[in-house]
């Protein structure tokens, strides 16, 4: 492999905060690396822990999960489950073995458009350290 | 139909934006390719008329059932292509948006990259539309009233537009008059109008319009509901003075023990007032209120042998017995009107004005030239034998704006037309006085601002280009320290007294609003509006709206221009009179739902309730979506053990073909 490797990553964020965010960091032109994928919900409540792990199973080399700050979810109290699943649900994948570089958690804001480039800057850095995931994969698409 | 979807995908260049950094033909030629695709296309502006038509066409033509359109975000422009379906005969939820400009064109320069991602996304897309149901838009009634929080100019001109227009409104005041700070300003800018003036009559038409219930002394608790169906509850803060009964005659004021002890909010401290006091002459409702932080009787239970404002009034409203009230009712629509707060000059110590008695904010001045204000409008700083009348006064701009050091990026839009306006009052009233403006750059962009500003300068108001780095004493004097960097030079200027010209910031109690009613804020603090430019006065919470300075810093011309902006926005929910709610709502299948409750215990909107069916003879609980309560955040989908609970066009099985195509798409 001469090429650096490339990771494939996919994003579960919610239409609220993390989705603007990111509508923010376009129409601010803040670039960042082309890796990442976002898949929109309305909210971080809605997001399936098996989501993530039909994603790793998939093919993608990490996943992000992104929402409003604690306090400013647009329906109360998703980001609170959201934050409570996914705490427990990196712990899971640490156990089953997968690196926990592969998996991050983030609060983005509709007016965080720089912060959305950290974020996913890290989430690439990271997932680029620990090299391509092939536990779980099924190699092709299925659907 | 389901199972063989025609799917239309059309790709956007959005003029360059998209074009530039992907390749839409090789997009396009892409999704012609997948599963389903009838007809893939690429046109310079797929929102425009013609680029509408185009799927319109198709969807006649060629029979489409299902249409991937790849452009800007859905945030932008999902409705617009909704309502093209729509136009088409086809259910507007058969669409889903790629954003392949926001979230790929203007985010990535490699042209390479940006198109094989365009080409992930716009796949996922079209994974997921195939599965797409048709859904239903529901139409609720809208309570014919409104909400107003915030009695300042903002507010009132909204209340009095929506209130003439026929419709009732409720308006509720933190403080115990309205007015807000428009109601301490002396004069306003470039026309000079008398602030008082041309305010209070507006105050008073607010008390005494017959559609405007006004809550003064009072805050919103608690907001729930929907668009259209917004549940208030307020609570009225007790006044311990009977409002139908006060008079205003200020007789309990005179008597008071406290009388001249306690620092005036309303003169900025520079003048005093009684425990139990109207916050200014022209205050509306003219209704005295006691200060429970400060009356002896409230604080203590003891005032001399009794409080003596019983006494002095003539119509008995004086109850110590008074409790705060709540109560509750119901708007279609809200206006944000909350205001601001200024920005506090002790954060920038170099200027002194914790330490100085003569370096003052620029509405302080404001009180002090005010005829009204606690020198009857004479600028005098200091009391008694060590009074002075400043003879070199010294304004500094930008105290707390365009300044990251404190935090504060952005311009305040007012210092710079307020400087110029009370340097003009000064030397107008101290015409011997020598005024100069420390600014770093002068904004004079309104209607007669830059005329304003000639005058004033021609009126021999000096101005100076630099910020001072320090202020001291020396002698009887305060010395700025301070560079002219037009002329390259430092320079020591003794003068009598500084004026801060502070800026603008969201209000401390900013977060009580946005945690009752989930608004965002910009990263300045201010609530953030729905987009910038073509929805300035909209949030993302349906049915609420801003108006004034909660939104960001503005002048009183642009405050009343988009109070008039708010009102109208919540006037065509009013006389429209319906309004169409989410249809992405949740769903549960109560075959398969097993009844354990669990939404019912996550549903942060109380939308679902467990209810017994009749499940083949033998009667079962499962649960059941109130339509009308659920927004659609799909909580109950991501909880639910058995995936009976799913919410519409966000199902497991539309969601799960996007992470397949995203996974496995390097």
């Amino acid at each position: 492999m001469s090429e650096q490797f490339e990771p494939n990553l996919v994003a579960f964020v919610c239409n609220w905060c993390t989705y603007a965010g990111a509508d923010l960091a376009g129409t601010s032109r803040i670039q960042y690396p082309p890796n990442l994928s976002v898949i929109r919900v309305m909210c971080t409540g809605r997001i399936n822990p098996l989501f993530v792990l039909n994603a790793l199973q998939q093919g993608a080399d990490g996943v992000l999960v992104s929402g409003c700050h604690p306090g400013d979810c647009h329906y109360m109290e998703g980001n609170y489950y959201a934050r409570r699943r996914f705490t427990l649900m990196k712990d899971l994948l640490e156990y089953v073995g997968v690196d926990p570089k592969r998996f991050h958690m983030s609060w983005v804001s509709a007016s965080e458009g720089a912060k959305w480039k950290e974020v996913v800057e890290t989430t690439v850095n990271e997932a680029k350290e620990v090299g391509p995931f092939e536990q779980f994969q099924r190699n092709k698409i299925n659907w | 139909m389901n199972n063989k979807p025609k799917i239309g995908v059309y790709v956007c260049h959005c003029g360059m934006n998209i074009a530039k950094t992907v390749d839409v033909e090789a997009v396009s030629e892409f999704a012609s390719r997948l599963p389903y695709v009838k007809v893939a296309r690429n046109y310079s502006y797929m929102c425009s008329d013609p680029g509408q038509q185009l799927i319109k066409e198709d969807i006649k033509n060629e029979g489409l059932t299902r249409v991937v359109v790849a452009s800007c975000s859905p945030r932008m422009h999902e409705n617009t292509f909704r309502k093209t379906l729509a136009a088409a005969g086809l259910n507007p939820y058969y669409l889903e948006m790629a954003n392949i400009r926001e979230h790929c064109s203007w985010v990535h320069e490699n042209r390479e990259e940006a198109t094989a991602k365009a080409k992930k996304l716009v796949y996922a897309a079209v994974a997921k539309v195939r599965l797409l149901e048709p859904l239903e838009e529901k139409e609720v009634e809208v309570e014919p009233s409104a909400l107003i929080v915030g009695g300042g100019i903002a507010g009132i001109q909204a209340a009095l537009d929506i209130a003439a227009a026929g419709f009732k409104v409720y308006m509720v005041e933190k403080t115990p008059s309205v007015g807000g700070k428009m109601s301490q300003l002396d004069k306003t800018f470039p026309t000079l109008d008398c602030s008082a003036c041309i305010l209070t009559p507006k105050m008073v038409d607010v008390a005494s319009h017959p559609n405007i219930e006004l809550m003064t002394y009072s805050q919103v608790e608690d907001i729930t509901g929907y668009v259209g169906n917004f549940n208030v509850k307020v609570r009225k803060k007790a006044r311990y003075v009977d409002i139908n009964k006060c008079t205003g005659c200020g007789a309990c004021a005179q008597e008071c023990r406290l009388a001249g002890t306690i620092p005036s909010e309303f003169n900025m401290g520079l003048g005093k007032r009684a425990a139990i006091y109207l916050p200014f002459p022209q205050a509306v409702p003219a209704k005295y209120t006691i200060d429970k932080e400060r009356c002896l009787f409230l604080t203590r239970g003891k005032c001399g042998k009794g409080p003596k404002c019983i006494e002095a009034c003539a119509a008995g409203a004086i109850n110590f017995e008074q409790q705060d009230e709540i109560v509750e009712f119901k708007v279609g629509t809200i206006i944000i009107a909350t205001g601001y707060e200024l920005f506090d000059p002790a954060k920038k110590p170099e200027y002194g004005y914790a330490d100085y008695d003569n370096v003052i904010t620029g509405l302080e001045l404001e009180r002090l030239v005010a005829a009204s204000g606690p020198t009857g409008g004479e600028i005098v700083i200091g009391k008694g034998e060590k009074a002075i009348v400043p003879k070199e006064v010294a304004f500094i701009s930008c105290v707390g704006s365009r300044d990251e050091s404190v935090g504060k990026p952005y311009c305040s839009r007012v210092c710079c037309m307020y400087s110029a306006k009370l340097a003009h009052l000064v030397t107008e009233k101290l015409p011997d006085a020598n005024v100069r403006i420390y600014y770093m750059d002068v904004r004079a962009f309104g209607k007669g601002y830059e005329e304003f500003y000639d005058r004033v300068r021609r009126e021999g108001v000096r101005y100076i280009r630099g910020n001072p780095s320090e202020i001291f004493k020396r002698g009887d004097k305060l010395v700025i320290k301070a560079e002219d960097t037009l002329a390259g030079r430092t320079l020591e200027d003794e003068v009598d007294l500084v004026v801060l010209a502070t800026g603008l910031e969201p209000r401390q109690d900013a977060r009580e609003i946005i945690d009752i009613l989930k608004l965002s804020q910009s990263a300045d603090g201010f609530y953030l509006e729905a987009h910038p430019k073509l929805a300035p006065v909209d949030t993302a919470t349906d049915g609420v709206y801003l108006a004034g300075c909660a939104q960001g810093p503005k002048d009183i011309p642009d405050t009343v221009a988009q109070a008039k902006g708010a009102a109208s926005s919540a006037l065509i929910l009013l006389s429209s009179g319906k309004v169409k709610v989410q249809a992405q709502i949740s769903n549960i299948n109560e075959a398969t739902c097993r009844g354990c409750g669990y939404c019912v215990e996550i549903c942060p909107f109380g939308a679902i309730d467990l209810v017994e069916v009749n499940r083949m003879g033998n009667i079962v609980q499962v649960a059941r979506v109130n339509e009308a309560l659920c927004k659609g955040c799909g909580a109950c989908a991501a909880g639910c053990f058995s995936g009976s609970a799913q919410q519409k066009s966000f199902k497991d099985q539309q969601i799960l073909p996007q992470i397949a195509v995203l996974g496995a798409m390097k």
